[in-house]
């Protein structure tokens, strides 16, 4: 075992390093294909041609081997497989065309009974007498162990001929891809690269057959794309990453399957490109789970940190303080980054707000509360004050004005624009207030002539108001 | 070939199974989640060798219960990564079922060992060898296969028959479903357990094409023929249990004529099923051409009348009131394909009558040639006065819209015209007999 570890690991057997190369191209190759064919919104027709794929496969044998005794030859199979795709496909076409059933339908139909013949044609041919047709169900798990040196250079050169194919027909793919419509009014010939993508398509199927078999070569078109598109937006990146991800799980499978003889080497590439998958879902930079997750945790702590600040404020100003002339246009006139209270006793927020009266100010739990008030504090925006109080610092009451008014001003809009009872107002504020960008906020001060600085009084009772007062 | 009680019971075991898988496709079929079905048959897999590893047993009910639990984490993975992945549905069931079933290849393997669970039974089934395996009820010798499949059958039936309003609503519109308080989602997984169910009951005995096969193929089948739900359903059934007739009909003979002996039949069941889609796809779609050829031809009949009816018309507007010749006709006509049978259909019709010199109109063919006279020539002053074409052009048009002006349009026409006496060309226009609104 662990002299067969170090050979595969340096590649030290010829034909190893050939089968793996080859299967690493076809990887490459079909992690292409499928980017455009995933685009297409077409991912599953590569499964009913696969599977469309294997009544040629047993027809080329057979008749081979009725004609010269030995139908074995991967070329001539492949050519089989390639023209029953063709056929398969233009099933789908047809069926399609002339009745009412949706895509999904026809893919299955095609898919089945295609299936089924080929079945029925290799239950004939294991019962031939000449030629040994037991190689053939190799073609519908995959089995890169049996592979021909020949066989593996064979896949390795057309994999590499639909790399440079897609390379070539990139802009013409992406048009397509994108807008067809557009594509055709600019003059391209849309089907003809419709034609294209699908020979490619139904190439790729193909060569895959012996190395992944009919049923998991659908994996190797769809799974390396669809890891890709958790990684970036843009095309070009998507391609890239998906021939990586392809060509990866075909070269790691193909080696692992070197090492594990009896295990399946269709299951084993495909299980690699699974497990890439399953990592991009998770970790990868544009849409992966964990980075949404920990975005939506950033914008919820925002969330927090703003109503908590809306709250302080609220209380404050609901409190025997905001009585005083000068509460809402108090002056900023500390600079923003001065820490400290209480150097100005005009200040509104010298006495506080017990954490109690904010704790009634909103239906939040104690603990919720607490971490909210210590992240803010962490951030400067809020100062504890002896006896279970706090108050807003400048920073803090800078943000809370803003808040604030933003809070006033939708609502206001709501009252006077969209004529909602005012007591119906509060939540849908509560929740736009921490969205309204400075173009918005322009918008409104438009809309809302009288308020063009300052903020707005509430249009309606504050909660904890009485409480405080 | 020589029938004997052994195929009997193939074909029922195959017919049980069919119609159990095609019960259920219905409702994939409407839904447009045919590909789940497949997705889902691949992926009861690893269900099944795990089952297997864990418990070390082969019996039934292990084995349901692993591919239920598997079916339903298909159907919530597909799902998951529609939503949470914003892959699309197609690549998500690609991702999900490719894995499962590579993994379940695997896990497959390894329990090989200990077990003749392979692979290749999986897939192909063996529904030739299901009659030998037997159990004594009533004091008969049923297949397991039989009983197996039978109960899944009546559980499905079952199913269908208790949530037949739900899956109806839910499957055309889950909107609405919602909206009436019935769990569309709830309706979504309870249908996929099942499908994973009885991809299981299949196995054994039919493998996992013939289950793709049947799941699909005989709904979208009755789908083609009907627009009924109900009849839909029977219909798939009676044609799922046909297919496996066939099926094995035609895996006992049909290789004998290639000089084989036989051939898988569960394949062949297969194959059937898709040979029966293709005629009544082909007979649909001829039958479809058929009737709009009829309906072209009838209304290139009507036409070719019409302007016949037109010419004699004119002529007799000329002032040439003597009976008309065919050839005279036909030369007289832009189209003059047709013109005898026109003719007969015409004096059918009694719009024209035979003279000893030709033809004539008769006062009812009369009539029938103002009304389309007074079309043509409104048609042409609408185009000139309002549309401003010239009356050239005008002519060409009226010669093809006439015959589609009814009796509403032409008295729109005539109010929008102002009621005109002459045409363009300074021609009369006759006065219908519905130019009812005329001042």
């Amino acid at each position: 075992m662990g002299d067969s570890l170090t050979r595969l690991l340096f590649l030290s057997d010829y034909n190893t390093r050939v089968v793996v190369a080859g299967t690493l191209l076809f990887g490459a190759g079909a992690g292409l294909v499928g980017t455009f064919l995933l685009l297409r919104r077409r991912a599953l027709l590569t499964d009913a041609l696969a599977h469309a794929t294997l009544p040629g496969i047993v027809l080329a044998f057979m008749l081979f081997a009725a004609l010269e005794g030995g139908g074995k030859r991967l070329p001539i199979l492949l050519v089989g497989a390639a023209l029953s795709a063709l056929v398969g496909m233009l099933a789908v076409v047809l069926i399609r065309r002339f009745s009412r059933l949706a895509d999904d339908a026809a893919l299955g139909i095609v898919l089945s009974v295609f299936f089924g013949l080929g079945m029925a044609l290799l239950g004939m041919a294991t019962r031939m007498e000449t030629g040994h047709a037991a190689g053939l169900s190799s073609f519908i798990y995959g089995k890169t162990a049996s592979m021909l040196l020949f066989d593996a250079v064979l896949i390795g050169v057309v994999a590499l001929a639909v790399v440079l194919g897609c390379l070539l027909l990139y802009k013409e793919f992406t048009l397509l891809c994108f807008d067809s419509d557009y594509a055709a009014a600019q003059g391209w010939p849309v089907l003809l690269l419709d034609i294209l993508l699908m020979f490619l398509v139904v190439t790729v199927t193909v060569i895959g057959l012996s190395a992944v078999g009919l049923i998991l070569v659908v994996a190797m078109l769809v799974i390396p794309p669809s890891a890709a598109r958790f990684w970036t937006h843009r095309l070009s990146r998507t391609l890239m990453i998906s021939a990586a991800v392809g060509a990866l799980s075909g070269g790691l499978g193909a080696g692992a399957s070197a090492l594990a003889q009896d295990l399946p080497a269709g299951a084993i590439i495909v299980l690699v490109a699974a497990a890439l998958f399953g990592f991009s879902l998770l970790f990868g930079t544009e849409r992966g789970l964990v980075k949404r997750a920990r975005e939506a945790a950033r914008l919820r702590r925002r969330i927090e940190e703003q109503h908590l600040l809306r709250a302080v404020y609220e209380l404050l100003e609901g409190g025997k303080l905001g009585s005083a002339p000068n509460f809402p246009d108090y002056p900023l006139m500390f600079p923003p980054s001065t820490p400290k209270l209480g150097a100005d006793p005009n200040f509104p927020g010298q006495e506080g707000v017990p954490i109690s009266a904010l704790l009634e100010a909103r239906s939040w739990h104690p603990r919720q509360l607490r971490r909210a008030m210590r992240r803010a504090t962490g951030r400067g925006l809020i100062a504890v004050l002896p006896g279970d109080a706090c108050t807003l610092t400048t920073e803090g009451w800078n943000e809370a004005r803003r808040v604030v008014r933003n809070h006033r001003l939708w609502e206001l809009f709501l009252i006077t624009h969209a004529d909602i009872a005012p007591a119906q107002v509060d939540r849908d504020a509560d929740r736009i207030e921490h969205v309204l960008d400075p173009d918005m906020i322009r918008k409104l001060e438009a809309l809302l002539p009288a308020q063009t600085a300052g903020i707005p009084a509430s249009a309606h009772e504050l909660a904890g108001r009485g409480g405080a007062s | 070939m020589q029938w004997m009680a052994l195929d009997t019971w193939i074909v029922v075991v195959g017919a049980l199974c069919a119609m159990s898988c095609a019960l259920l496709g219905n409702y994939l079929v409407l839904r447009r989640m045919s590909m789940m079905g497949d997705a889902i048959s691949h992926a009861v897999l690893p269900g099944l060798a795990a089952a297997y590893l864990l418990t070390g047993s082969r019996d039934s009910v292990t084995m349901f219960a692993g591919a239920a639990v598997v079916g339903v984490l298909t159907a919530l993975l597909v799902q998951g990564l529609y939503r949470l992945g914003r892959l699309e549905e197609g690549a998500a069931m690609g991702v999900v079922f490719t894995s499962l079933f590579a993994l379940g290849l695997i896990l497959l393997r390894q329990a090989a060992d200990h077990v003749d669970l392979d692979p290749g039974c999986v897939l192909y089934g063996a529904v030739e060898l299901s009659p030998l395996d037997t159990i004594r009820l009533w004091g008969w010798d049923v297949p397991r296969a039989a009983i197996v499949n039978g109960a899944t059958l009546a559980c499905n039936a079952l199913f269908v028959l208790l949530f037949y309003k739900e899956l109806r609503l839910s499957s055309f519109d889950p909107a609405l479903a919602t909206a009436l308080g019935i769990n569309a989602q709830v309706m979504h997984y309870l249908l996929m357990t099942l499908v994973a169910a009885t991809a299981v009951a299949a196995f054994e005995s039919v493998g996992s094409i013939l289950v793709i096969a049947m799941l699909i193929v005989p709904p979208a089948t009755a789908y083609l023929l009907t627009r009924r739900l109900g009849v839909m359903i029977g219909l798939s059934l009676v044609l799922a249990a046909l297919s496996a007739l066939l099926g094995h009909l035609s895996a006992i003979t049909v290789p004998g004529w290639f000089g084989f002996s036989d051939t898988s039949t569960a394949a062949m069941m297969a194959v059937a099923a898709g040979a029966i889609f293709s005629v009544a796809c082909f007979a649909k779609s001829c039958y479809a051409w058929g009737r709009r050829g009829i309906e072209r031809m009838s209304f290139s009949l009507r036409s070719v009348g019409e302007d016949v009816l037109a010419a004699l018309y004119r002529r007799r507007e000329a002032g040439d009131e003597a009976p008309v010749s065919a050839g005279a006709l036909r030369a007289a006509l832009a189209r003059p394909g047709w013109t005898a049978l026109a003719l007969w259909d015409l004096a059918r019709r009694r719009a024209v009558t035979r003279l000893p010199g030709g033809y004539a109109l008769t006062p009812a063919g009369l009539r029938q040639a103002e009304e389309l006279v007074r079309s043509h020539r409104l048609w042409e002053t609408f185009l000139v006065n309002i549309a401003g074409q010239s009356p050239a052009d005008a002519h060409g048009s009226a010669m093809r819209v006439e015959h589609v002006i009814d009796a509403a349009m032409q008295s729109e026409l005539a109010r929008q015209t102002g009621f005109p006496e002459l045409d363009p060309h300074a021609k009369p226009i006759p006065r219908g007999s519905s130019s009812g609104g005329e001042p």
